[in-house]
């Protein structure tokens, strides 16, 4: 289905009524920089349940979509580290959450695989440790390397800076981090920007990522984090 | 009878020590804790090009004023210097896996003398996820470790074979703690420097591993320049 050309500007509350209970779901950031902070606010008074959600780690317990797992939202996850949310970790322990742990420069090679049209990739990250278990494992030119599989959601959440109405998108600072990989591998992206601005502003030459990948566009809302960042 | 040495003395000494290692241009990530340190300590007359695994190049010192829109690994507000540039996360790790990082500098639970690395789980605690550690060590073209020669109970980190879940095999050049430095070379370690107040006896004794001892051991680099 061709994304349309000129793209919808959402509520936040509209935005998140396509992600369904059951549906996986990326969300993009690092740490507190660069996470989609008003669409996340919209999913957890949403409530939609039974997700799975895709992101670099799980923010904090009452910060972003640390809260989606706080809340009991969420039952699987795949992130690279959950140690800042005590809340994850706990449930995962209690095996009330399911999760699963790559190596961040895998975890972001995977959704670049997913949304580059590549079969897998080849690293020698987690070689020779638990990363390893269940994996094939592949002797190259006499170095070993992990056969990793795509990554990929229903739904991307990112963060941008600025907007044309044709999605074209702009980052700032380190909030740039999983954002643009994650518009390149879901089947509906929805960015939350500062601003939006009329097409043809941004200059082209520093468009990262092309609104061909985007669906739909937020303006943050007042949020403390969104402000912030 | 163990030999103390004050906490913040201790970290100091291993972050100034690391920073003698480096060249004027390397490219270095630094891990959390004692690590990051060591941009402190960085000799006046080379400049060394910090990398965040978020995604930074060029990171420099916190600012006076908190942005969350630039934030280093930890989640430490970080500026960027002039001439610093930013990339997202796969670049970021492209950089790191594809040997353009020169040194990553992390703590560590434990090491063992070959070389294997362990930093990232204890088991039966709660699992943080290894972050970027993995790729760091397996990517940097050295990996520096920063840490205690001992646990808070005295027991060695340095040992024959580690037993806390590996972040990855024989990755580990050089070990610098608040009493020794120790290289390991093809599988070797090698005892290179010890701090004035211990006896290689005490740094035996704080180790569970067999390593070779440098012909002249010397008194470990920097703590000359100690205040009292």
């Amino acid at each position: 289905m061709a994304k349309k050309v000129i793209k919808p500007v959402l509520s936040a509350a509209e935005a998140v009524k396509f992600i369904k209970p059951g549906m996986s779901v990326m969300v993009g950031g690092f740490n507190y920089g660069g996470i989609p902070y008003t669409l996340i606010e919209a999913l957890v008074e949403a409530g939609v349940d039974d997700l799975t959600l895709i992101s670099n780690d799980t923010a904090y317990e009452d910060v972003g979509h640390g809260k989606l797992v706080a809340n009991g939202q969420v039952k699987k996850v795949i992130a690279s580290h959950v140690g800042l949310n005590k809340r994850t970790g706990q449930l995962a322990m209690e095996g009330k959450l399911e999760l699963v742990l790559y190596p961040q420069g895998t975890f972001v090679e995977c959704i670049r695989a997913a949304g580059f049209g590549l079969g897998g990739i080849l690293t020698p990250t987690g070689v020779g440790t638990v990363v390893e278990e269940g994996k094939q494992v592949m002797d190259i030119n006499g170095m070993k390397y992990l056969l990793e599989l795509p990554l990929r959601a229903d739904v991307a959440l990112i963060r941008a800076y600025k907007a044309d109405r044709m999605g074209n998108l702009t980052y700032f600072g380190t909030n740039r981090n999983f954002n643009p990989i994650m518009a390149t591998a879901a089947d509906y992206v929805i960015a939350e920007v500062d601003s939006i601005v009329p097409i043809g502003e941004l200059d082209p030459n520093e468009i990262v990522t092309p609104g061909i990948l985007i669906d739909a566009l937020v303006v943050k809302g007042d949020n403390y984090y969104a402000n912030r960042t | 009878m163990p030999i103390e040495l004050n906490e913040e003395k201790a970290r100091n000494r291993i972050a100034r020590r690391i920073a003698k290692e480096f060249h004027d241009g390397d490219v270095v990530n630094l891990g959390i804790g004692i690590p990051t340190l060591v941009s402190d300590y960085i000799p006046e007359d080379i400049r060394v090009i910090f990398q965040t695994e978020n995604g930074a190049i060029g990171a420099g010192p916190a600012p006076k004023e908190v942005d969350l829109r630039f934030i280093g690994a930890g989640g430490r507000p970080l500026t960027v210097l002039p001439g610093g540039s930013f990339v997202a996360s796969d670049f970021s790790f492209g950089l790191i896996r594809g040997g353009h990082v020169d040194a990553t500098v992390l703590g560590a639970l434990e090491v063992s003398q070959d070389g294997d690395l362990a930093n990232w789980m204890v088991p039966g605690k709660i699992i943080p996820g290894m972050g970027g550690a993995m790729d760091l060590v397996v990517g940097a073209r050295r990996v520096i470790i920063a840490m205690t020669q001992t646990t808070k109970k005295g027991e060695p980190k340095i040992v024959r074979k580690c037993t806390l879940p590996l972040t990855a095999k024989g990755v580990v050049k050089l070990i610098v703690t608040e009493f020794a430095v120790f290289s390991i070379e093809k599988r070797q370690m090698k005892l290179l420097e010890i701090a004035p107040e211990v006896t290689l006896d005490d740094i035996k004794a704080m180790t569970n591993a067999d390593f070779l001892v440098a012909e002249p051991l010397i008194t470990m680099q920097g703590t000359e320049e100690e205040k009292a």
